[in-house]
């Protein structure tokens, strides 16, 4: 915590001192409040967020943006604040550490009149934010569900890497549990991998010395599909089992294209989210064009023949 | 045995030794008695390899950790350093490519850059510690905000990703070995080997005890108190490199969630296995033991899942204090 505190105060101050010395009258300012790139998927969205950033200033020169990324749900309480304090943003666009403690500080900045938009992880009470722009988290789990209850027979094995013990990660593991309901297909295991490709390569290795027959891998992130496909290489199982990770990242999609048996499908839960949510709020502003309400970005089904259309050399993630 | 590094409470610890050195191997002992009831395959040849091979990054970075530790001094900053190091081999090793192409060569030259960076981190710990002498949970607090922050900057926020033909002719060194034994775990077995000795039998390490011990009788004695203390730091941030060596072959990619918490792990093993943490005594073969406990917990909640997941933190803080315990509860006995 006390490191992640020293990391904000350079990137807030960056984010500062990047921005304009001298302000229009009639200039725009845009905050933009998101978790720090502790994780692959994170550092996706940090960089499609600065991407998107970058490519709005240069359309709209009346708009400034403040970027502020933070490690804790109270950096980002205060980063929030200083926003509205020292920058006097028109309008918000966050991405919540955490739903609870973030929902108050969300609340005070609306009711000082300023446009808030939610990205991805949603406030505690309802009705707080103008526009809401989403993954489908529930979908996430649905589609990946469907693809193993289709493809796999009764009495076949699986095994689950779980996320971080988040609500996030229930969502997705119960609407997949609900998919294969009635399939047939046993769950032989679920335990957490947290996102991380050493967790989930520890966890698929003991996995594999406990069960003789595994038939196939929700890994639920690609992160932790790469942990988990190494292991397997290592057990030498490869013919064995397949691998349906998520999120859609670049060497995942890459091996998909050369047509992997090993990895079949993915399922898309777009970083580029952010970018949405970006793009919409400054709209709103320079513009008429209505963008209050909800955005949920399905999650998508990428297989060998579609893969080429969720590849993006250029991200990190 | 352990007597030349500790003199003045040589007769005490004499006396209390079995229960003090057995705690942590009864631990071991009985988490191995636990393991092979609950799952047949635990003490499989491919299981304990896996163990064995997992527990090497944290190993080797907790031997050089126990003569930090002996020498009153702490590091926190291994596990961030870890995935810096990582993060400047595999850039280096992709730039090298078209000068030295994939062979031997490239991956020697990987080597080199990862231990000359852990050297170099070492250094840069040891100097503002012993020479500029600011306390050590500062220096390296911050050095390791400062690593991590680097490594994800070196990556763009994503992942560093070693080229895939480099990492084929790599994967070997942790995927394989001699004799059936995989070449992280020949590595440990050495760098543990070696350190015992060091710690018994050198002067370096008779000099880390009575550091640790007192300082200022530790100066009185002839001691080059600064030298000892910056070696300590030096011989850590090698080992980090070492360690990172055995660990990029595994996966072939750092980012920064590479190596988070690994400097708390490494603490632990040193404190389990019997060192003192305010410094004056230490056991390397006791990491050892420290390091097997930790891996063989994780291992275990896997193999058996008894309880829900949720719950494996707090199995394995509770084992982790069981086995200071009992190895206290020698102590007391003094």
């Amino acid at each position: 915590m006390q490191r992640r505190t020293i990391l904000k105060g350079a990137a807030l101050g960056l984010a500062l001192a990047s921005g304009p010395a001298l302000a229009q009258e009639d200039t725009m300012t845009i905050g933009v409040a998101i978790p720090s790139a502790t994780h692959g998927f994170m550092g996706g969205l940090n960089y499609h967020a600065q991407a998107s950033i970058e490519r709005l200033e240069e359309t709209y020169p009346q708009l400034d943006f403040v970027l502020a990324t933070a490690g804790d749900a109270g950096t980002m309480v205060n980063d929030i604040e200083d926003m509205v304090a020292t920058r006097g943003i028109d309008a918000l666009v966050v991405l919540p550490f955490e739903s609870e403690p973030l929902t108050g500080p969300v609340q005070s900045v609306k009711e000082q009149g300023i446009w808030v938009t939610v990205v991805d992880r949603g406030l505690s009470v309802e009705g707080i934010e103008d526009l809401y722009v989403a993954g489908d988290n529930p979908g996430f789990g649905r589609v990946a569900g469907e693809y193993f209850a289709e493809t796999l027979s009764e009495g076949d094995n699986i095994v689950v890497l779980r996320g971080i013990p988040t609500t996030l990660d229930n969502e997705r593991v119960e609407a997949f549990q609900a998919a294969i309901e009635g399939s047939g297909i046993n769950v032989l295991d679920m335990q957490h991998g947290n996102w991380n490709r050493d967790d989930a390569f520890n966890v698929m290795q003991d996995f594999l010395s406990k069960y003789e027959d595994i038939d196939a891998v929700w890994a639920a992130d690609d992160d932790m599909a790469i942990g988990a496909l190494e292991a397997i290489s290592q057990a030498g199982r490869n013919e064995e089992m397949w691998v349906v990770g998520g999120a859609g990242m670049k060497q995942i999609i890459k091996r998909m294209m050369e047509g992997d048996p090993m990895l079949p499908v993915n399922v898309t839960y777009p970083p580029a989210q952010i970018a949405t949510a970006i793009e919409l709020t400054a709209l709103g502003l320079v513009s008429p064009t209505p963008v209050s309400g909800r955005f949920i970005i399905g999650s998508q089904i990428i297989t060998q023949e579609n893969a080429e259309q969720f590849y993006f050399p250029d991200s990190p993630f | 045995m352990t007597d030349t590094t500790a003199a003045p409470q040589a007769t005490s610890r004499r006396r209390s030794l079995p229960l003090h050195v057995l705690g942590p191997v009864l631990a071991l002992i009985a988490l191995i008695v636990l393991g092979a009831m609950l799952n047949s395959n635990f003490l499989s040849y491919a299981n304990v390899t896996n163990v064995l091979a997992r527990s090497a990054f944290i190993g080797i970075i907790a031997v050089g950790m126990t003569f930090v530790i002996t020498g009153g001094g702490i590091d926190l900053s291994v596990g961030s350093m870890a995935a810096f190091i990582a993060g400047v081999m595999i850039m280096a090793m992709n730039a090298l490519i078209p000068t030295l192409g994939i062979g031997v060569p490239l991956v020697l030259a990987g080597m080199g850059v990862a231990l000359l960076t852990g050297l170099a981190a070492g250094m840069l710990n040891g100097f503002l510690i012993a020479k500029v002498r600011i306390e050590a949970f500062i220096v390296t607090l911050g050095a390791m905000g400062v690593y991590r922050s680097l490594t994800t900057w070196l990556a763009d926020g994503g992942t560093l990703s070693l080229d895939f033909d480099a990492r084929t002719f790599y994967r070997p060194v942790y995927y394989d070995g001699i004799l059936g034994i995989a070449w992280p775990i020949i590595v440990f077995a050495l760098v543990a080997i070696l350190g015992e000795l060091a710690m018994r039998k050198t002067p370096f390490g008779r000099h880390c005890a009575s550091l640790g011990a007192n300082e200022q009788v530790a100066k009185y004695s002839a001691v080059k108190v600064d030298r000892v203390r910056m070696g300590t730091y030096v011989l850590l941030g090698v080992l980090v490199g070492v360690a990172t060596i055995m660990y990029v072959p595994r996966l072939g990619s750092a980012s920064g969630s590479t190596g988070v918490l690994w400097e708390l792990e490494a603490i632990a093993a040193v404190i389990i296995g019997g060192t003192l943490l305010k410094g004056g005594f230490g056991r390397v073969w006791g990491t050892v033991i420290g390091v097997l406990i930790l891996s063989l917990i994780d291992n275990i909640l896997n193999l058996a899942s008894i309880v829900s997941p949720y719950l494996n933190g707090t199995i394995q803080g509770v084992i982790v204090i069981l086995a200071v315990v009992l190895q206290r509860q020698g102590k007391s006995a003094e």
